[in-house]
């Protein structure tokens, strides 16, 4: 099987960032008069380094799955640059913009409508194969067997639609899609969301020996942080379309620097009951504000625990700016002061 | 002690499909003491949202329940006629579902979705029911609850909308709430605050729940005892410091090491379960976990263990049981994987630069 | 309690769930079910082999030649000197025009929809997929035609436009007017499937497979649109013969001698009280072949409907 792209020359020094996403913004605007939009992502910058399985975390409202699909080029970007591996992806079109995506691949939350189901398996795993003029007939045959196999399915189901198979054993199809043309950055949107805790064990389990064989990069992203901490090196927190703290993952769990980030943790449930008894949870106030009409000044002033509002956190956006310890970076006038 | 307020003995509940008769619940027994949290847990298909159904006897088509006894309060809910039954559900025993979007009707503002629930029981006049919405809301922590009375479903946020749910639930003080995965829709901060909000109804009301979740964690938060079900039926029971510190059952351990912790750096391998959840109309012989099990002998296969007692107030359903389970068996239960390195390599010896 | 090597060398999930029915077998299984359906099934099939068999039957004598004028036995009553229906007012066998009469009323029915069908397919994909602007554009111009009276539009279309010769040539202007007035159902109900499929996780994994637009219309959006595309075209076939029906009782579709069952009827109407069932047996022909493809689609639009199965 040939190899589609030609050797690269080996660069002085490849650039440890994958993945540059800078000011990136998104507005959806809402039909009928008044001009308001939806600010999905008002303002992202972020950096994915090569190897590294980045997870982003917020929730409902943050904009995350926004990101991704401008990440992957599903969505166009109102404003701002995304830099993948040395090309600005969103000045790209036509055949330019589907020779980088060959790179960047994505696996999605629901095992259940990301198959289409009307195509065989075999068919759905080829289809980047075809799309790409990967190998011949019998060799694609053999490499979506390879890829069923890679993933823990039996090979010999490939003219098996996807309704036959249970939720988890979708999810694995869906990941040997995304392996199939090989390649080198992966996005995993709620990638075990939807599936029973035993089932995204396997899953989670699977996404790291991948991570390991293939040296691939993650982009990781879901609500549930105990499984972003399972999974990632990294961890970008967003709130209302901001990212509000970026660290290691041990880092933003021992000494969290934004408040918001210091509230989502302490929200989570621990599986452990002697544990649970002891915790006292700090609870926000208030509900998540429409991204329509985010608050003035910091977003998050409105439910923030240690807020001076009126005054500078109603007044002034932070920037996100270096505390805590070793690259920890977060956007508030207050941060790590609780 | 506190009095027995529900007790289920020997419930089955079947559903009679084109495709066979599919045994969601088999053969189940427990019961809940007034006040108590009582958690059940298992994950899609292990019947635990069927047995909450049959005890409102609310059990869609094609189920019915089969045999066995549901006693509140001594009396046989199976056997109740039609007046009594409705008097029972909302009254006695209350249930909130999942996804409140879908339990509220969309055209009508929740006063009066709550209100209904109590006039409906007769125990108190419009008027009184007006008042009392009011109460209920704030009871459940709406902000502003006079004006937000007057408000449609979909102009509450979602932790709003359960929290409606909630109320409507407690509207005619019920001994027993039954919540079926009440905060799985939820975000996590919002999680937390109705977590917050059942435990302290529960303090307050001294209404008993029984919580159904896949959510180990939740159940950890919120429950005394919990009950683990598997295919239809219980495998492990007891209080929760216990299960969760030394679980016997394999299911119940394979499932407390498969949830990632928030509070631990560990990148250890997650604990995960082979295979699929079986066909309930056709369920393997002997022990029904035993094709995915990691610690299986061969008498797993001939005969079904029963529910015996394996510490104080603990029953578990195994030949085996965890404490007898030696470390280099538990090893090989972690090293399971589902990625093949072989085919890995092959993979990559076939597009060794594409894309790099 | 660490491990000696991260092991990726066991497959576990091997099994699959035993095969389960393919779609189209589960729809066909569904189908079979409905009484209904397959009493209308039957007779179409029943009208189909009329239609093709006809001219054999009357070259073995079986039936009446439609054309024949049996002078003698003019409005002949059903029963009457081997006329089983009846004949008409020139002494023609009824049921024998009839079974001709069928030739048209499906050629009609099911010619207009293979017309309808590319017109529907293309506007419909291009403003569901394309969006925006051309959405806009596609779907006013949709609106425009819609507003158009359709049975006004044929007439004109029809009377200017009036080839001579075979009875095929005769029917051109009547597909092309039938159809041309009944696209606009078909364009709709495509584009509107295009949309609520494009939202799809699917659709998105394939773009981000790589996969180029055209792809993506005609490898996923058209299969997973083709069982309301199915089910519409059905129902065009009743439409489609009642219209011709109608245009033949008004005497704009097919000129004599050629039987057609709107013609019959026309006929008959005049001589209603003399010889009712010169009028009443095209009637009842008619009616019967509407309802038996109403029944049919009524039945493939449950069968195909993916929210039922199993």
């Amino acid at each position: 099987m040939q190899a589609a792209e030609p050797r690269r020359a080996p660069a002085a020094a490849v650039d440890p960032v994958l993945l540059r996403v800078e000011n990136a913004y998104k507005y959806f605007p809402i039909a009928g008069f008044g001009g308001e939009s939806v600010r999905a992502v008002d303002g992202v910058t972020l950096e994915v380094r090569r190897g590294e399985a980045l997870g982003l975390v917020g929730e409902s409202g943050c904009g995350k799955s926004t990101l991704a699909r401008l990440i992957t080029a599903l969505l166009p970007v109102t404003r701002g640059s995304i830099v993948f591996d040395g090309q600005d992806i969103t000045k790209l079109r036509g055949g330019k913009l589907r020779k980088v995506r060959r790179k960047m691949q994505m696996i999605f939350q629901d095992p259940f409508a990301s198959l289409d189901p009307r195509m065989t398996v075999g068919d759905i795993i080829a289809e980047p194969l075809d799309n790409y003029r990967i190998g011949s007939g019998p060799e694609r045959t053999l490499r979506v067997a390879e890829l069923l196999r890679l993933v823990g399915l039996n090979p010999n189901f490939t003219n098996r639609y996807p309704h036959e198979f249970s939720g988890g054993q979708r999810q694995r199809i869906g990941i040997a899609r995304a392996l199939a043309v090989n390649p080198s950055f992966i996005v995993c949107d709620e990638a075990v969301s939807a599936l029973d805790v035993s089932i995204a064990a396997q899953i989670i389990n699977l996404l790291q020996d991948l991570q390991r064989e293939f040296n691939l990069t993650y982009l990781f992203i879901a609500h549930d942080l105990a499984v972003v901490r399972h999974l990632s090196d990294r961890i970008a927190v967003m709130y209302l379309g901001k990212v509000v703290e970026t660290a290691g993952r041990n880092d933003i769990y021992d000494h969290p620097q934004h408040p918001y980030t210091r509230a989502l943790l302490s929200s989570i449930p621990v599986p452990d009951p002697a544990v649970e008894r002891d915790r006292d949870p700090i609870l926000l106030k208030g509900e998540i504000p429409s991204p329509v009409n985010p608050p003035s000044g910091c977003r998050f002033h409105t439910r923030c625990p240690i807020a001076r509002a009126p005054g500078i956190c109603s007044e002034q956006e932070p920037q996100l700016e270096a505390h805590g310890h070793r690259d920890q970076v977060a956007a508030c006038h207050f941060a790590g002061q609780f | 002690m506190a009095p027995t307020l529900l007790q289920i003995e020997d419930l089955h509940t079947q559903f009679f499909t084109s495709r066979g008769v599919v045994h969601a619940v088999d053969g189940v027994n427990l019961h809940i003491d007034a006040g108590e949290v009582l958690g059940v847990v298992g994950e899609s298909g292990c019947g635990k949202t069927i047995t909450a159904l049959s005890v409102l006897r609310l059990v869609p088509d094609p189920g019915k329940i089969v045999s066995g006894r549901i006693l509140f309060r001594g009396k046989d809910v199976t056997k109740m006629d039609d007046q009594e039954i409705r008097e029972f559900r909302g009254n006695d025993v209350a249930m909130i579902f999942q996804d409140p979007m879908t339990s509220l009707n969309p055209v009508t503002r929740i006063g009066p979705q709550i209100e209904e629930a109590m006039t409906a029981h007769n125990r108190f006049t419009q008027q009184q029911a007006r008042t009392r919405v009011i109460d209920l809301l704030k009871r459940v922590r709406v902000p502003a609850a006079e004006s937000r009375v007057k408000d449609y479903p979909h102009q509450f946020s979602g932790g709003m909308r359960q929290r409606a749910m909630i109320a409507m639930g407690l509207a005619n003080e019920p001994a027993l709430l039954i919540a079926d995965e009440p905060t799985t829709a939820l975000d996590v901060t919002v999680q937390a605050q109705i977590i917050q909000l059942m435990k302290q109804l529960n303090r307050e009301l001294g209404t008993a729940m029984m919580l159904i979740t896949h959510n180990m964690a939740l159940v950890a938060s919120l429950c005394t005892r919990i009950v683990v079900m598997y295919a239809g039926r219980i495998v492990e029971e007891g209080p929760v410091d216990q299960i969760f510190k030394s679980p016997q059952h394999p299911y119940t351990w394979s499932l407390l090491r498969s949830v990632p912790r928030v509070d631990e750096a560990r990148k250890d391998r997650l604990v995960s379960i082979r295979g699929l959840p079986p066909d309930l109309s056709n369920p393997p012989p002997g022990c029904k976990f035993h094709p995915r099990c990691p610690f299986v002998i061969d008498h797993c296969k001939e005969e079904e263990p029963p529910l015996g007692e394996v510490g104080p107030n603990q029953l578990a359903r195994c030949w085996v049981l965890m404490r007898t389970v030696s470390d280099e068996a538990i090893d090989n239960a972690r090293a399971a994987s589902l990625a093949s390195s072989e085919a890995a390599k092959k993979l990559k010896q076939a597009v060794p630069d594409a894309g790099r | 309690m660490a491990l000696a090597q991260p092991a990726i060398d066991q497959p576990i999930d091997w099994e699959v769930p035993e095969k389960q029915l393919g779609l189209w077998s589960d729809a066909w299984q569904r189908f079979r079910r409905n009484r209904l359906a397959l009493v209308g099934a039957v007779i179409v099939v029943v009208l189909v082999l009329i239609a093709v068999l006809s001219p054999l039957l009357v070259h073995f004598g079986v039936i009446q030649d439609p054309y024949h004028q049996d002078v003698a036995n003019i409005e002949a009553t059903p029963g009457m000197a081997g006329h089983p229906l009846g004949s008409d007012e020139l002494g023609r066998d009824t049921l024998a025009r009839l079974m001709y009469g069928s030739q048209i009323s499906l050629t009609v029915g099911l010619l207009v929809q293979v017309i309808i069908f590319p017109i529907g397919l293309a506007i419909g994909l291009a403003a569901g997929y394309a969006g925006g602007r051309i959405d806009n554009l596609l779907m006013r111009f949709t609106d425009i035609w819609y507003a158009f009276p359709d049975l006004l539009f044929v007439l004109v279309v029809v009377s200017v436009w009036h080839p001579s010769g075979s009875p095929f040539f005769q029917l051109l202007p009547i597909f092309g007017a039938i159809a041309l007035v009944n696209w606009v159902g078909l364009a709709r109900l495509i584009r509107g499937q295009v949309l609520s499929i494009k939202e799809k996780e699917f659709i998105e994994a394939a773009r981000s497979s790589g996969s180029a637009p055209i792809k993506l219309v005609l490898k996923h959006l058209l299969p997973n649109s083709l069982g309301p595309i199915i089910v519409t075209l059905t129902f065009g076939i009743p439409q489609a013969i009642f219209l011709e029906a109608v245009l033949s009782f008004l005497g704009v579709g097919i000129q004599p001698p050629t039987p057609t069952w709107g013609q019959m009827v026309f006929d008959g109407y005049e001589a209603v009280y003399a010889n009712p069932s010169s009028a009443v047996f095209p009637a009842l022909a008619i009616g019967c072949t509407l309802l038996a493809f109403s029944f049919i689609g009524d039945g493939l639009r449950d069968a195909l409907d993916p929210r039922m199965r199993r």
